[in-house]
């Protein structure tokens, strides 16, 4: 057995272990599996109810306040409701696709947090490559919304799928090199050493950094204002528009699995993880995913949707421009050793450099007309 | 390299999200951009005109209730005016009076609908809508007051009113007239320099003054595109020749411009309603009349400015209790008119806003 | 406040312009032959003076032995408005000419004139049934229509 444990160990290439960890890999493996399972329903039904309520606080009204105490329940009311609703799949669907496509969008987004640290060491498995693995990892949520898309056979699903693709293709770019400013200054790949390595929060470093993160985040996973894929003012509910019953929870299920694992990567690149005084590591990374998420509530209540020209130009002549920008000015302070001996002085070149740049940058935006493309 | 492409029609409506009613629309599609438009009508198709012709004249007002149920007051003071001028019969002083501030209470209300539901339709989630949904509120509780309904008014009567206003109109109303400025500028606060709204708005689906004009737009479609015509100034009906107010206008006639013209309108609303409860005088709130109205043979044309357009009622009688035909026009069928020009060559998205900023209601299309 | 133009003054121009086109003319509108609607309809959009640029509405009335088409016509440079009828005798198989070529507007109304009343607009570009589905039997505004 011991080989074998050994030969996995290897192949999937961890970096370590905690070496007080008891009952050796396979125990690790399932507790951090069923931790992880556990984690991302509630904190789905969780971010669920504070974006309901949060939402509706916003828009001058209660929200959801009849089940359970403060209406705490109304998730969990939700969930019976379509777990006991019927299954439709439309006659004309390709229903192996149709019927696959919810799994293949949801595996991924639970897969994001195995590299995400609960605490210091706290993971499933602290892979090198971790940040990699999650930019991956996220994408592959495309090829389950595309299927949904294509196999229901229902023209605004397909438009819908159609928009997905061209944004996270588009998107994928800026956040990236978002994230390539972060690598540099704490030189690992790591989550876990990026979330070590930041005794300053790098969103202080990095402010430009996660502004594009922040975007670019938000388009991946069809936040307001680039909900466009599921704009439910334009194309009905975009892709999931022929789903019903389970399959829809599937769906919802990943919309939000997916809000709450751009929150916690958020929180882990730039706002320092698990670290923090007196609360325990958890419950301090819970508290700054919740505060992510919070905050792609406001911009959803608070901004109009853009237009799929507008999104790619965004994408294109916005954020791509500015994160070379981020990533050839943060390698230069690294080469001049900044962050590790003029912290207080990156901090305030790097928000000088932001506003700079952004309100030259956005300048320069307009003047091309916004990015509209005229017809 | 050049690909193939094949254009498609997509079926928008009956039931969708943003076609404010039952309405259809058959786009062609090459992508995502509009090729071709057919809109199509008839899912809320009630007869109403026909019904009319078999109802008393009094009877015909809850019928004009359903039209345009947004702005049920304003379908109601039509078609009374219709009669009016048919039957020669003049209305109380005091009577013009409220018909006046609650018809523009009405446009009020009206208008925050469908600069909510254009907001909507731009894709902002809601919050715009339900600000403005909070300000109506406040003036369906106002009609509530008057009428003891809140959506179907059934409020006026041939002559006049159903009945005065009660004790508690007037201090309730003062209230809102307070409260209503500080709402409008927190919109404005939050709208006018919003560069999202802007970037969709601003020179998507341009409708030019000779244009609108020629396909008969009316109201605020048709000031927005900088033609300066309000029947309410050019042809005054009731008592709109004793108010001071402004014809605000906008330049290019696109959609953002169509979304100022209704938040300023809705300000010159107000600067009447403030008039109006100024001069307001005692007295009787509707002319005796008997218990059927029997006009004398021959036909009568009367229009108002609704908040969609201009909305009249081309009557014809022949000396019975039921008129002999009721003609609606309606301003939302026909502001659609320029709605095929206007949205080719844009995208579906800009269809969806064009469509928003005509500001439709499919009760009173279909009727 | 809109000026209703005399029938009769306005009915003089176009008999100068076209003469035999009229029916008869009143202080309130002018009737024109249905033939003729076109011309007259165009003398009224292009005269220098009357400028109708605006079509308010169309609607028809039927009074069992004919058709009354009315046009409401408004300048909104002159502010002054004129209603113009046409009648139609043909009860199996009204035509008139269609009036969208000069006022786009008419669009749906003619569409729903032919829908609601079964009167046919030569030269409308999509004369279909507006409210009702294509199969429907009978125009529901006609007074011979349960």
């Amino acid at each position: 057995m011991a080989t074998i444990e050994l030969n996995i160990y290897n192949l999937v290439n961890f970096q370590s272990i905690p070496p007080d960890w008891p009952g050796g890999f396979w125990w690790h493996w399932l507790f951090f599996t069923v931790v992880i399972i556990g984690f991302v329903l509630t904190m789905v039904m969780g971010v669920i109810y504070i974006e309901r309520r949060g939402m509706a606080r916003m828009q001058s009204r209660l929200g959801p306040n009849r089940t359970g105490p403060f209406g705490l329940l109304q998730p969990v009311a939700d969930a019976i409701k379509v777990l006991l609703k019927e299954n439709i799949v439309p006659d004309a669907a390709d229903k192996l696709i149709h019927w696959l496509a919810p799994v293949v969008a949801f595996a991924p987004a639970l897969m994001i947090f195995a590299v995400v640290p609960f605490g210091n060491g706290v993971l499933l498995a602290d892979l090198n490559v971790g940040i990699l693995y999650v930019v991956a990892i996220s994408s592959v949520s495309t090829v389950g919304i595309f299927m949904a898309g294509w196999g229901s056979s229902n023209k605004y699903s397909l438009l819908g799928a159609m928009r997905n693709v061209a944004a996270v293709v588009s998107y994928e770019i800026p956040l990236v090199l978002a994230i390539v400013g972060v690598v540099l200054i704490s030189g690992s790949l790591s989550l876990n050493q990026m979330v070590v390595a930041q005794d300053v929060p790098f969103i202080l470093l990095q402010p430009l950094g996660f502004l594009l993160f922040f975007a670019a985040g938000c388009a991946e996973i069809n936040r307001s204002p680039f909900d466009l894929m599921e704009a439910d003012s334009e194309i009905v509910a975009g892709f999931h528009t022929e789903y019903s019953g389970m399959k829809f929870a599937m769906f919802y299920l990943v919309e939000y699995a997916e809000a709450v694992a751009i929150s916690a990567i958020i929180a882990t690149l730039f706002l320092g993880g698990w670290r923090g005084p007196i609360l325990p590591p958890w419950l301090w990374f819970v508290v700054k995913v919740i505060i992510v998420f919070f905050a792609m509530v406001w911009t959803r209540t608070t901004l109009p949707r853009i237009r799929i020209d507008q999104l790619m130009a965004f994408a294109w002549k916005f954020l791509f421009p500015m994160s070379l920008f981020n990533l050839f000015i943060t390698a230069l302070q690294v080469l001049a050793g900044w962050p590790t001996e003029l912290v207080w002085a990156m901090i305030i070149v790097n928000f000088a450099v932001m506003a700079i740049l952004v309100l030259v940058w956005s300048k320069l935006f307009f003047k091309l007309g916004r990015g509209r493309i005229e017809v | 390299m050049a690909v193939r492409t094949e254009p498609f029609v997509l079926n928008m409506g009956p039931v969708h999200p943003s076609t404010h009613g039952v309405f259809r629309m058959r786009v062609t599609l090459d992508g995502e951009v509009v090729v071709d438009i057919e809109p199509i009508f008839g899912y809320l198709h009630r007869g109403i005109e026909k019904l009319a012709e078999q109802r008393t004249y009094t009877g015909i007002i809850p019928l004009t209730d359903r039209l345009d149920y947004i702005s049920s007051m304003s379908n109601n003071f039509a078609y009374c005016l219709a009669v009016e001028k048919l039957a020669g019969i003049k209305v109380p002083e005091r009577a013009e009076y409220i018909r006046v501030i609650i018809a523009e209470l009405q446009r009020v209300a009206a208008l925050l609908i469908a600069v909510g539901a254009f907001l909507n339709d731009c894709g902002a989630f809601f919050t715009p809508f339900l600000y403005m949904f909070r300000e109506r509120e406040r003036i369906v509780d106002l009609f509530e007051m008057v009428s003891g309904q809140r959506l179907t008014y059934n409020y006026m009567r041939v002559g006049g009113v159903s009945q005065d206003l009660p004790d508690e109109f007037m201090p309730a109303l003062r209230k809102f007239m307070n409260m209503m400025p500080r709402f409008m500028a927190e919109y404005d606060r939050l709208l006018v320099q919003n560069e999202i709204l802007i970037a969709r708005a601003k020179g998507v689906g341009i409708l030019t003054g000779e244009q609108a004009i020629n396909c008969s737009a009316s109201g605020p479609v048709l000031r927005a595109s900088g033609v300066k015509w309000d029947i309410r100034k050019a042809d005054p009906y009731s008592i709109y020749d004793r108010f001071d107010f402004a014809i605000p206008t906008q330049t290019t006639g696109d959609c953002y411009d169509r979304y100022r013209q209704r938040v300023e309108e809705t300000r010159q609303s107000l600067h009447i309603i403030r008039q109006a409860m100024e001069q307001i005088p005692s007295g009787p709130v509707r002319a005796e009349l008997p218990q059927l109205i029997r006009p004398p043979a021959g036909e009568a044309y009367a229009h108002i400015e609704a908040p969609k357009g201009e909305l009249g009622f081309y009557l014809v009688s022949d000396n019975s209790i039921a008129p002999y035909r009721c003609h609606i026009r309606p301003p939302s069928l026909i502001n659609l008119t320029a709605l095929r020009d206007m949205v080719r060559g844009w995208k579906i998205a800009d269809l969806i806003i064009i469509f928003g900023s005509i500001d439709i209601t499919v009760g009173e299309i279909d009727r | 406040m809109t000026v209703s133009l005399s029938g009769k003054e306005v009915a003089l121009k176009i008999e100068g312009e076209f003469p035999g086109s009229l029916v008869e003319s009143s202080q309130e509108n002018l009737v024109v032959k249905s033939d003729h609607l076109l011309d007259a309809a165009r003398f009224l959009k292009e005269t220098d003076g009357l400028d109708f640029d605006y079509l308010n509405f169309v609607t028809a009335v039927d009074y069992y032995d004919h058709f009354e088409v009315s046009y409401m016509l408004s300048s909104l440079e002159h502010n002054h408005c004129l209603t113009v009828k046409t009648r139609c005798y043909d009860r199996e198989n009204p035509v008139l000419p269609s009036v969208v070529g000069l006022w786009q507007g008419a669009d749906f109304q003619e569409r729903e004139i032919y829908d609601l009343f079964g009167i046919t607009f030569e030269g409308h570009p999509n004369l279909k049934r507006i409210f009702l589905w294509a199969g429907f039997e009978g125009h529901p505004l006609r007074k011979d229509f349960i």
